[in-house]
């Protein structure tokens, strides 16, 4: 495995290794090893064409718990009507000897373009590109429930686990769908029809337009961020109606089986996918969510990089 | 060139069917007919190749004026001249908008300046392509370009009493509305085919139903006002349904493919290689099946190439940020005779019909589009069947390369191109 830009780069069983080694390194964490040497002297570069800091931060620290140096290059708003284009920072990168860039784009394929043009060698690992793909998002979820939900060792059988919201224009949905069920979990995506993308009935989940039919059935349920932008939009009336049918409030999740897990991607619009009594409950495990984000990247950079010959 | 000798094709198929000479003076095919008497013209040995009426692009955007740097009229010229055309359409899409009996003279005159082809500007529906009010139609016909067709290609005239407004004011001066069927608000920032594969690519999906909704409104206007419609650019099964109706109703519609929409799919941006973006973009291969038959039965009238040259630039960057467009003119019978292999009925009349006649009917070019028969201007394109060429964009005569062929093998060759009775294009290159 040279990049990570989408989940369908990954095997079932690439997909189970990086979860095992986001587990073993958070043993050696555990143990008292703050920081490991195994990337030393390679270069990790964050290249950021959108503002988000909690991703950006969770690759820093990983890339730095593998002693590699970190540049982070902010370059939002950088297009190619202003300032310099993806391929000439790409040129840019090569010529520096960057030995890994993790990009964040705000345009669908901006890593797959960067990981198969030939502008640079370097390993590319997507941290969002549009609407498409966010693989260690979805990595960093599968490992969350894995932890909580499914002993070691074992893959999905048997969860089932709702997605809920704005999947037409969530890159979360789409690696979560690929990857959950890859590892072999049902998976159920509730949201409006107007949220839900031409031709997702090819996609490997069900869809379901109610979200109160649903709840009894989910051992995990993740609430997608609605994006401001839509609420003033044509795609629901109102964030008060998208609320009343698709928020996880208290009753809601009530109704949840006993040990059922809340996630969400962050950053939240309490009061409307979620409530804050729900998001502070005993059933969500989102701060753990952040915590986990940092392991699974660490493991991302030491499968990618840490096999390549030194110099 | 006035006092030229003459010239004589010897033994090229005619149609592609039967061997003859071909016998040309002062610009006009003066015989016809097997084993003609040298008489100290020009000769050619013509032997397997096919003889056609050159062919008649209504669908090229040239860029001059304003984006010389993607292409210019002579370079555009140069392209339309070796892919085996005449004359071309040239589109109001420039800048300044050719919405003005001006603009549209100085595109004619550079045209003829350039001399490899015939260049007919056309005139925009509205002024600026703004698609608020008509554009002074009536200048732009009675000028000395003698515009005929008027369109706002790139974007879609989209208010319907504008639209009816047009067609009713176009039969003044018997004109034709060509239509660039995109309803606007269903392509809100669309970058692609709307179906599963613009779903799992995460781009924004440019919905069939955005193309046949207008062309059903314009069917429906057209029928109303008893004018004339073209549609631009023919990209979904369910649009070749929709003019089919048409006809069959009587109602006087005509309509275009382009080579890329016949040949290419979606599955093509797979990659997000931006040499894919185009406007309407590529199908699925229903659509490429549904528009191949069109074609072939006639419920498709013409090819045309939407020739859309990009500088590189445009084109290598974030999929998002591309140009819509690719080139068409040097590579439009390769990709025409190879998207058209199966099909049955498909042969070189066929090719003549709806590469040639029938464009230059639509666009009121009187002079091209001519049958090859005694008599008539020699505008006369030769072809050879069975070569093959491998597409390098380098080696294009236009200064783009926005090609999605390059380094495909496309079937036929165009080896020489007369155009009133002079050879612009002789054994596959440019007459200086």
């Amino acid at each position: 495995m040279k990049h990570l830009v989408s989940i369908a780069d990954l095997t079932r069983s690439d997909a189970i290794s990086i979860l095992d080694t986001a587990a073993q390194l958070d043993q050696v964490t555990e143990q008292g090893a703050k920081k490991l040497p195994t990337l030393r002297g390679r270069t990790v570069v964050n290249l950021f064409y959108e503002d988000s800091t909690r991703t950006r931060l969770s690759f820093e620290l990983a890339a730095k718990r593998l002693s590699a140096d970190v540049i982070t290059f902010s370059a939002k708003g950088s297009s190619v009507s202003k300032g310099e284009s993806l391929k000439d920072t790409a040129l840019t990168l090569q010529s520096m000897g960057a030995d890994a860039v993790v990009i964040r784009h705000p345009a669908s394929g901006a890593a797959h373009q960067m990981a198969h043009t030939g502008w640079i060698s370097a390993h590319i690992i997507n941290a969002g590109d549009g609407t498409h793909e966010h693989p260690t998002q979805a990595l960093l979820d599968a490992y969350t429930i894995r932890r909580h939900l499914a002993p070691e060792g074992q893959d999905f059988e048997g969860l089932t686990i709702g997605i809920v919201g704005d999947v037409l224009h969530s890159r979360v949905a789409r690696s979560n769908i690929a990857l959950l069920s890859s590892l072999g979990a049902k998976v159920i995506v509730v949201g409006p029809p107007t949220l839900m993308p031409v031709g997702i009935e090819e996609w490997p989940c069900e869809i379901r337009y109610q979200l109160d039919d649903s709840l009894a059935e989910l051992d995990a349920i993740m609430m997608l961020r609605v994006q401001q932008e839509r609420m003033s939009g044509s795609f629901f009336p109102s964030s008060e109606e998208y609320s009343r049918e698709y928020g996880l409030n208290r009753s809601r999740a009530a109704r949840l089986p006993e040990g059922a897990i809340v996630l969400h991607p962050g950053p939240m619009n309490r009061g409307v996918e979620i409530s804050a009594e729900v998001a502070d409950s005993h059933r969500s495990v989102i701060t753990e969510q952040v915590a986990n984000g940092v392991k699974v990247r660490m493991a991302v950079l030491y499968i990618l990089i840490g096999g390549d010959t030194h110099g | 060139m006035a006092s030229s000798p003459g010239i004589l094709i010897q033994q090229s198929l005619l149609y592609g069917e039967s061997e003859v000479d071909i016998r040309i003076s002062n610009e006009r095919i003066t015989e016809i007919g097997p084993h003609l008497e040298h008489q100290g013209e020009e000769l050619i040995a013509a032997h397997d190749r096919v003889s056609l009426p050159a062919f008649v692009d209504l669908h090229t955007h040239l860029r001059e004026p304003g984006r010389e740097d993607a292409e210019t009229i002579r370079t555009g010229s140069m392209a339309a001249a070796l892919g085996g055309f005449s004359a071309v359409f040239a589109m109001a899409n420039t800048a300044p908008v050719a919405d003005t009996a001006g603009v549209v003279e100085q595109v004619f005159r550079l045209g003829h300046e350039a001399g490899y082809v015939d260049v007919f500007p056309v005139g925009a529906v509205t002024v600026g392509l703004a698609g608020e009010r008509l554009a002074e139609m009536g200048a732009m016909a009675n000028s000395a370009a003698h515009v005929r067709v008027f369109s706002d290609d790139g974007n879609c005239v989209s208010d319907p009493l504008l639209m009816r407004r047009a067609l009713e004011y176009v039969k003044t001066f018997g004109g034709v509305i060509a239509q660039h069927a995109q309803e606007p608000r269903l392509t809100e920032g669309a970058q692609m085919n709307e179906g599963e594969l613009s779903g799992l690519l995460g781009l924004t999906g440019w919905p069939a139903v955005a193309e046949e909704s207008i062309i059903a409104r314009d069917i429906l206007l057209t029928s109303h006002v008893q004018s004339r419609l073209h549609v631009c650019h023919v990209s979904t099964a369910g649009s070749v349904e929709l003019i089919r109706w048409a006809k069959s109703n009587g109602i006087d519609v005509t309509a275009e493919v382009t080579p890329h929409h016949l040949l290419l799919t979606e599955d093509l941006i797979r990659d997000y290689d931006p040499v894919y973006k185009v406007n309407p973009p590529l199908r699925t291969q229903a659509d490429v099946l549904a528009l191949r038959q069109g074609l072939s039965d006639g419920t498709i009238d013409i090819v045309a190439t939407d020739h859309a040259p990009h500088p590189h630039e445009s084109k290598d960057c974030e999929w998002n940020y591309a140009a819509f467009g690719m080139l068409g003119l040097e590579t439009a019978l390769g990709a025409v005779t190879l998207a058209m292999k199966n099909q049955s009925d498909w042969d070189w009349r066929t090719v003549a019909e709806r590469m040639s006649i029938t464009p230059a009917h639509i666009g009121q070019a009187r002079e091209h589009g001519r049958p090859l028969e005694v008599g008539e201007i020699a505008n006369i394109v030769l072809i050879d069947p069975t070569a093959e060429r491998l597409i390098d964009p380098h080696n294009f005569a236009s200064i783009s390369r926005n090609s999605p062929y390059a380094s495909m093998s496309l079937p036929t060759v165009v080896t020489d191109l007369i155009r009133r009775g002079h050879f612009i294009v002789r054994g596959g290159e440019l007459c200086a």
